[in-house]
């Protein structure tokens, strides 16, 4: 996890501007997707009404959630899969570990999923001495970085294709220096494709999986996921138990937003649906909650389990646009890895609700509707609940509250403020303690307030 | 009808210029206007900052002052989404709250939707960059943002569309965020700088002579920012270009 140096948002930000060439980079690379998101989703009339339906499926599942999975483990049974229930991610790699461990795997290619980085399922595997090697390009990148993904659609975002042929030279030994994309795809193309043949187990995530069918769907642009689970005879598919929709009508809906919110592309290149086990193989399906049930509970926070894992709310957003997703130091950044991390864990993700500007820009790019914006606010309220607000950060506003609650002090305190603002020594007021004025000049104080303006406004008016 | 002029407490203290402005133009329209004088602040920063209990003493005296009126209007947009979108978080089933909130307007709002001001007796012989502050563009909805595929409209450049002479400045992209942000302008510094002066990059690309914008706050960022680089560019509150004030040189 080498990228990730802290968890203070604000010192991996300041971090990560100081290459301002980069930062630029960085920003136009994620607007041009979020541009080419807003030209398809334009071509469409309905994607207002797409955007109401997905939502409402969503918060219709939600509510019946246990019945749903009830339904989905019974049919997905029925086709053959061996379902699993796991409430933690130490559960989840238990589960994963002893499936393997039973049929003597020593090998593994997984395909992209967000719920076993989630859990920490690399790591743990490669501790028990199985060979895992993820095999979406974007992945495979950053893990031969030894680096996590730094956008959940887009893994390796943040590199250039200069910093992708300085780590294929090194550990695929391609022509160093060469940096045509052509090449270096095909360099990895050769060398997974060997790791697809000595594979003896697939894991797979899941992006919707079917109440009424007991299937599942996995998207994916480079086909990875089917040749990683059609070779081995044992395919594992891990999914977080809020991946389920009823039914198989609404797959429409769904796949439709689903690829245009996150790539701009009208249907993601592959839609592979699974039902049930390969002919002499075995299939088994990991339902996991980690922490989601604990946000069905909550009516502040329920929406943000609509989340399909698009990603278009870190492509809007410019903070994430501008800091990087490893600034987030978690698996999934943005603003919903802002929202769902601190629930999970508060202490370490305490800056993440204010890595934003309340733009709101994320909510309204979402499709499946989620407020988004509105949670971080909430949120907010919810870390200084927790004790999690350092005192540096409370104080002033008490301070101010305090007078706020006071006219007359306000307006005398105004004028004095006013008075040091103007006489005060340009050192005095550029200094290290004001973060304002490091690259902004404090705006200029005026003689007088509005209030005393309009106080001599309504004398003079009576007096004529 | 009795209108009440909702002075944000930066705008009373370090710009009473656009406070004046707004005064002056809802008179010109025909308004009648009084400016409570025990307002102070809505309690916006507190409650962004997750204070809570700090902001909830605000918002019900808020309520105290500004109930009666027949309208409240607020050149922010911010502060009008404070009132109108997050004080349900601080104050639960108020009554007179839920009043109020129907009768807080934007100006720009306020001079499109109630006076429905259609002509205005100003030139203004200017480039100008419209900067879509954020609050007021997805919390308020006082135009149509390029996330959404509903018909477009914008209320402040209608308004600024009936003077004489305006000219607009084609951004590229037209509602990104200055990174402002109230507190977050200070604890994530260097974000919210680069975003501002990328802001202010598509300006200049652009041309424009005066930027303005319906929230001060984002303004004294970015003229923060453009003071600093010294950037040929002016900078007005959009009350102030709507109420014929000179531009300042
Ligand atoms: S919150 Fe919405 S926009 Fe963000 S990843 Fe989830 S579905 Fe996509």
């Amino acid at each position: 996890m080498s990228a990730i140096k802290s968890y203070d948002h604000p010192t991996n930000a300041d971090q990560f501007n100081k290459d301002q060439a980069r930062t630029h980079w960085h920003d136009s690379s994620l607007w041009f997707i979020r541009e080419k998101r807003d030209r398809m989703s334009k071509s469409l009339p309905e994607w207002e009404t797409l955007r109401t339906c997905a939502s409402q499926i969503k918060a219709h599942t939600v509510s019946k959630l246990a019945d749903y999975l009830e339904e989905f483990e019974k049919n997905a049974t029925a086709r053959g899969a061996t379902v699993h229930w796991a409430k933690d991610a130490e559960e989840h790699n238990r589960i994963v570990l002893e499936i393997l461990q039973k049929h003597q795997t020593k090998r593994i290619v997984k395909s992209k999923s967000m719920l076993t980085e989630e859990c920490h399922l690399n790591p743990w595997l490669e501790k028990h001495g199985i060979e895992v090697v993820d095999t979406d390009l974007g992945e495979r990148i950053v893990q031969l970085r030894n680096e996590p993904p730094s956008h959940i659609v887009m893994p390796a975002i943040h590199l250039k294709k200069e910093d992708v042929s300085n780590t294929f030279h090194e550990h695929l030994q391609t022509e160093q220096g060469n940096y045509d994309p052509n090449y270096l795809t095909e360099s990895a193309r050769q060398h997974l494709r060997q790791k697809f043949c000595q594979a003896d187990a697939g894991i797979t995530g899941v992006n919707f999986a079917i109440a009424e069918t007991g299937g599942f769907v996995v998207c994916t642009n480079e086909g990875n996921a089917d040749l990683g689970v059609s070779l081995p005879k044992v395919h594992i598919a891990c999914m977080g138990i809020e991946k389920l929709i009823p039914k198989v009508d609404h797959l429409s809906i769904f796949l439709r937003l689903l690829a245009r919110s996150a790539t701009g592309q009208p249907i993601t290149t592959y839609s592979s649906h699974f039902h049930g086990p390969i002919e002499g193989g075995e299939l088994h399906i990991v339902l996991v909650d980690n922490g989601r049930s604990k946000l069905m509970n909550s009516d502040d926070y329920r929406n943000s389990l609509k989340c399909i894992r698009c990603g278009a709310c870190m492509n809007t957003c410019p903070v994430y646009r501008r800091s990087g997703g490893h600034s987030y130091a978690a698996t999934v950044p943005g603003p919903i890895g802002s929202i769902l991390n601190p629930l999970r864990d508060a202490k370490h993700h305490k800056t993440l609700p204010f890595a934003c500007t309340l733009c709101g820009s994320c909510s309204d790019v979402c499709p499946v509707k989620i407020n988004l914006h509105e949670q971080l606010l909430t949120l907010r309220t919810e870390v200084k609940n927790q004790k999690q607000l350092p005192i540096s950060k409370t104080l002033p506003m008490q301070i101010a509250s305090f007078v706020f609650q006071r006219p007359k002090l306000f307006a005398w305190l105004g004028g004095v403020g006013k008075f040091f603002l103007r006489t005060m020594p340009r050192f005095l007021i550029y200094n290290a303690m004001n973060p304002w004025g490091r690259n902004r000049e404090m705006p200029e104080a005026p003689p007088e307030s509005f209030r005393k303006q309009y106080a001599q406004r309504v004398k003079k008016k009576s007096d004529k | 009808m009795r209108v009440a002029l909702f002075v944000p407490c930066y705008i009373d203290q370090l710009y009473p210029r656009v406070a004046m402005a707004t005064l002056d133009l809802l008179e010109q329209l025909g308004v009648d206007v009084d400016f409570p004088e025990a307002q102070t602040c809505c309690g916006q920063p507190m409650l962004n900052s997750g204070c809570d209990t700090d902001a909830l003493p605000l918002a019900e005296r808020f309520v105290e002052i500004f109930s009666g009126f027949d309208a409240v209007v607020c050149p922010s947009g911010s502060c009008v989404s404070m009132v109108k979108n997050h004080y349900h978080h601080l104050l639960h089933d108020n009554a007179r709250y839920e009043t109020l909130r129907t009768q807080v307007y934007e100006l720009c709002e306020f001079l499109v939707d109630v006076l429905k001001v259609d002509a205005l007796p100003v030139k203004f012989p200017y480039k100008v960059g419209l900067h879509s502050s954020c609050h007021g563009l997805r919390e308020l909805r006082l135009a149509s943002d390029s996330e959404l595929n509903i018909p477009e409209f914008n209320k402040p450049k209608q308004l600024l569309a009936l003077l004489e002479g305006v000219e607009f400045a084609e951004l590229k992209r037209k509602d990104e965020c200055c990174g402002f942000g109230g507190t977050f302008a200070v604890s994530e510094e260097a974000v919210s700088c680069t975003m501002g002066r990328d802001r202010i990059a598509d300006h200049l690309q652009a041309g424009t002579q005066v930027l303005t914008a319906g929230d001060m706050s984002c303004l004294m960022h970015l003229a923060g920012l453009i003071k600093r680089d010294k950037q040929p560019i002016r900078v007005m509150h959009i009350a102030e270009i709507l109420a014929g004030y000179e531009v300042p040189q």
